[in-house]
C-alpha cells in the first residue's frame, strides 16, 4: 500500500518544478549570452515538463487535469517549498539556486524511483534520465564560479531555503553532496510562503483567470 | 573559444558541418552543440571541434586535365558504334 | 566599379556564392554585415514583446510552445551573430550598437503587446511575413547566411502552426476570446504591412542586385497577402483596410501604408523601442561579469 497519496507525495514536487520552472524561464531572452539563453531555456522547458507529467499523475488520482492543478489553486494551497518562489534575477543567485536545487533533487529522485506506485517510479526513472543534463550543466557552472565571491555569497544566502527542499531525513546527505553545513538554520519550510509568491501566481494566472473555464 | 560542430543527421550517413558556437571549453562547447543542434532530436550524432584544430584546404590544381582517372575522360559512343557495326550486331 | 568587383556582381548574378574565407568587395561586405547584423539584432529585440507571455501562457503546453518559440529566435540570433562575426564585426560590436541605438531592428519589435491575442496573431501572422522573407534569403550569393536560414526556416515551420493553433482554439472560444483576436488583428495590421520594406524595384534594391535576397519588397508583401488574407477571412476575421482585395490579375490593391511612420519606427521612435533598448541594456550590463569570468571578454 503506498504510503501517501499521489497528491501528497507529488504535488510538492511538481509544484517545486513549475515554480521553479517559472523562474527559470524568466532569463529565456536575457541570459549572459545567447549559447547560454538557449541552454537555461531548455533546462526551463524540462522543468515545466516534468512538472506537467507529475500533476498528470496526480490529476488521474483527483479527477482532473494537470492544467487545473498547476493553475486554479489559489496560493495559499502550492506546495512548493520558498527557495522556488525567490526572485533572483542575477546570474550567481540563479546558478547557486540551479546547482542547490539540482543536488536536492537527485536525492528525492532515488526515493522516488523506489515508489511501490508503478507509474510514480517509472516517472522519476524518466525525469532523472532528464535531470542528468540538468546536474551536468549545474556543475559546469559550479566549477566556473566556485572562485567568484558573489556566487559563494549566493549560496551561503540560499543554502537555509534550499533545506527546505527535501524531507529532514536527507538533509545530512543533501549538506555532505552541496558541502554545506546541514545544521544551518532552515528558512522557509515547506508549508510556509514567501511575499513573492502571490504577485508570481497573479502573473502566472492572469490570462487564464481573465475568462474563466476557457479553453486556450 | 569557436567550437565548430558537425551533425550527423541519421545513423549511417556522413558528418555534416552544422555551425559553430562560443564557449569557454570543450565541457561548455558541448552543452552548447548540444542545444543549438540537437534539442529536437534532430541530430543522431555531433563531432565537435576548436577551430584551431581545423585546416582549410581550397585550392585544387589541375592545369593539364587529368580526366584519365574520371570518367569524364571517357567517350566510347563512337568506338561502340563501330564495333557493333563490324560485328553486325548493329540495330537499323 | 573595380573589374574584380564586376567580375564578382556577375559571379553572383550568375547563382555564384561566396564563403567567408574569399575575397568580397567591400560595398558587398558592408550591406552584407549591415543586413545580416539588422536580422540578428530583430530576432534579439523579437524576444522582448514575446517573453512576458510565457510567464503568463493559460496552459502548461501554451507555456511550453511559447518558450521553444522564443528559444528558436534567441538560437537563430546566436547562428546569425556568429555569421556576422566571420564577416568581421564581432557579437559584442554588434550588442553595442544595438543599446546604443546605432544599429536597427524590424518595426513589428517596436510595438506593444497587450493581450494573448497578440501573441497568437504575432506567432501566426508575423513569423509567416519573416518566413517569406527567410525563404527569399536561402540562396542568398553569400553561402554561410544561406546555411543558416535554412536551420532557421525549419525551425519557424513549428511557430506558425503554434500560432494558427493559438487564434484557432480562440476564435473556437468565447466571444471575449475572439474580441481578442480580433483586436489584436487590428492593432498589428500597419505594422504587417510595413513589414517587408517601401516599394523598391528589385533592379534597384542593392539587396537583390548583390543577390543577397532574392525577392523584392513588393514581392515579398504580396506573397504574404495572398497567403494569409484568405486565412484570416476564412476564421471570420475583418482586416481594418476596406481598400484590401485582390485583382483579377492576382494583384492585391490595399491603402498605402504611412511609409513615414516606418521611417520613424525603425530609426528608433517606435512606442516601445527605448523601453526596450533599456531592458537589453540593462541586462547586458548586469550579466558583463558573467561573460568576464566565463568568456575572458573585456565587459
Amino acid at each position: 500500500m503506498p504510503e501517501h497519496s499521489r497528491a501528497e507525495l507529488l504535488l510538492p514536487i511538481a509544484d517545486d518544478e513549475l515554480v521553479l520552472g517559472w523562474r527559470n524561464s524568466e532569463w529565456t531572452g536575457i541570459a549572459p549570452f545567447l549559447e547560454e539563453d538557449v541552454a537555461f531555456s531548455s533546462i526551463a522547458q524540462n522543468e515545466i515538463g516534468h512538472a506537467r507529467a507529475l500533476y498528470g499523475l496526480v490529476a488521474e488520482e483527483l479527477g482532473t487535469t494537470a492544467d487545473e492543478l498547476a493553475f486554479d489553486r489559489p496560493p495559499c494551497e502550492y506546495r512548493c517549498a520558498p527557495l522556488a518562489e525567490l526572485r533572483r534575477l542575477d546570474w550567481a543567485g540563479t546558478i547557486a539556486r540551479h546547482f542547490l536545487y539540482e543536488t536536492a533533487d537527485e536525492l528525492r529522485l532515488d526515493a522516488l524511483k523506489e515508489s511501490c506506485d508503478a507509474a510514480v517510479a517509472g516517472l522519476a526513472r524518466k525525469i532523472d534520465r532528464e535531470e542528468i543534463y540538468h546536474r551536468l550543466h549545474a556543475k559546469m557552472w559550479f566549477d566556473r564560479l566556485r572562485d567568484e565571491p558573489r556566487f559563494r555569497t549566493a549560496l551561503l544566502e540560499l543554502w537555509p531555503y534550499a533545506l527546505g527542499v527535501v524531507p529532514e531525513h536527507l538533509r545530512d546527505r543533501f549538506g555532505e553532496r552541496a558541502e554545506l553545513p546541514s545544521n544551518t538554520v532552515l528558512q522557509g519550510a515547506r508549508g510556509t510562503h514567501t511575499a513573492e509568491l502571490e504577485p508570481l501566481w497573479e502573473e502566472m494566472t492572469m490570462v487564464r483567470r481573465s475568462i474563466p473555464g476557457a479553453a486556450w | 573559444m569557436i567550437y565548430e560542430v558537425f551533425r550527423q543527421e541519421r545513423s549511417g550517413q556522413a558528418f555534416q558541418h552544422a555551425g559553430a558556437v562560443v564557449a569557454p571549453d570543450a565541457v561548455f562547447a558541448e552543452v552548447y552543440a548540444r542545444e543549438q543542434y540537437g534539442r529536437r532530436g534532430e541530430s543522431a550524432a555531433l563531432w565537435i571541434a576548436p577551430r584551431e584544430a581545423l585546416t582549410e584546404v581550397g585550392d585544387f590544381v589541375d592545369e593539364l586535365g587529368r580526366n584519365y582517372h574520371r570518367v569524364d575522360g571517357y567517350s566510347l559512343k563512337a568506338k561502340l558504334r563501330e564495333a557493333r557495326d563490324r560485328a553486325g550486331t548493329l540495330a537499323s | 566599379m573595380s573589374t574584380r568587383e564586376q567580375e564578382f556582381l556577375e559571379y553572383v548574378q550568375a547563382g555564384g556564392q561566396a564563403e567567408s574565407g574569399d575575397w568580397l568587395p567591400e560595398e558587398y561586405r558592408a550591406r552584407l554585415i549591415k543586413f545580416i547584423e539588422m536580422h540578428g539584432n530583430s530576432e534579439l529585440m523579437g524576444v522582448l514583446p514575446e517573453r512576458e507571455w510565457i510567464l503568463r501562457a493559460p496552459t502548461l503546453q501554451r507555456k511550453l510552445a511559447l518558450t521553444a518559440k522564443v528559444q528558436d529566435e534567441v538560437g537563430h540570433a546566436q547562428l546569425i551573430y556568429r555569421v556576422v562575426e566571420d564577416l568581421g564585426k564581432p557579437r559584442e560590436a554588434c550588442l553595442a550598437d544595438l543599446v546604443s541605438g546605432r544599429a536597427k531592428f524590424h518595426n513589428v519589435f517596436h510595438y506593444p503587446t497587450r493581450t494573448w491575442g497578440d501573441v497568437g496573431v504575432i506567432a501566426w501572422l508575423v513569423d509567416a511575413a519573416a518566413i517569406i522573407s527567410q525563404k527569399a534569403l536561402l540562396k542568398c550569393s553569400y553561402a554561410p547566411y544561406a546555411r543558416i536560414m535554412k536551420k532557421i526556416c525549419w525551425e519557424e515551420s513549428f511557430h506558425i502552426l503554434h500560432g494558427r493553433d493559438v487564434v484557432l482554439t480562440m476564435m473556437l472560444g468565447t466571444d471575449g476570446q475572439r474580441e481578442l483576436v480580433q483586436e489584436a488583428l487590428t492593432r498589428w495590421w500597419a505594422p504587417l504591412m510595413h513589414f517587408h520594406g517601401n516599394p523598391i524595384p528589385p533592379d534597384e534594391d542593392p539587396m537583390v542586385v548583390w543577390r543577397i535576397k532574392s525577392q523584392g519588397n513588393e514581392e515579398a508583401r504580396q506573397q504574404f497577402l495572398d497567403g494569409y488574407v484568405p486565412q484570416i477571412w476564412e476564421l471570420g476575421l475583418s482586416v481594418p483596410d476596406p481598400k484590401l482585395r485582390k485583382r483579377d490579375d492576382g494583384v492585391w490593391e490595399y491603402t498605402e501604408p504611412d511609409w513615414e511612420e516606418l521611417r520613424l519606427v525603425v530609426t528608433g521612435h517606435g512606442p516601445r523601442t527605448a523601453e526596450r533598448l533599456d531592458l537589453r541594456r540593462a541586462a547586458h550590463e548586469n550579466s558583463a561579469w558573467v561573460r568576464q569570468a566565463v568568456l575572458a571578454e573585456a565587459a
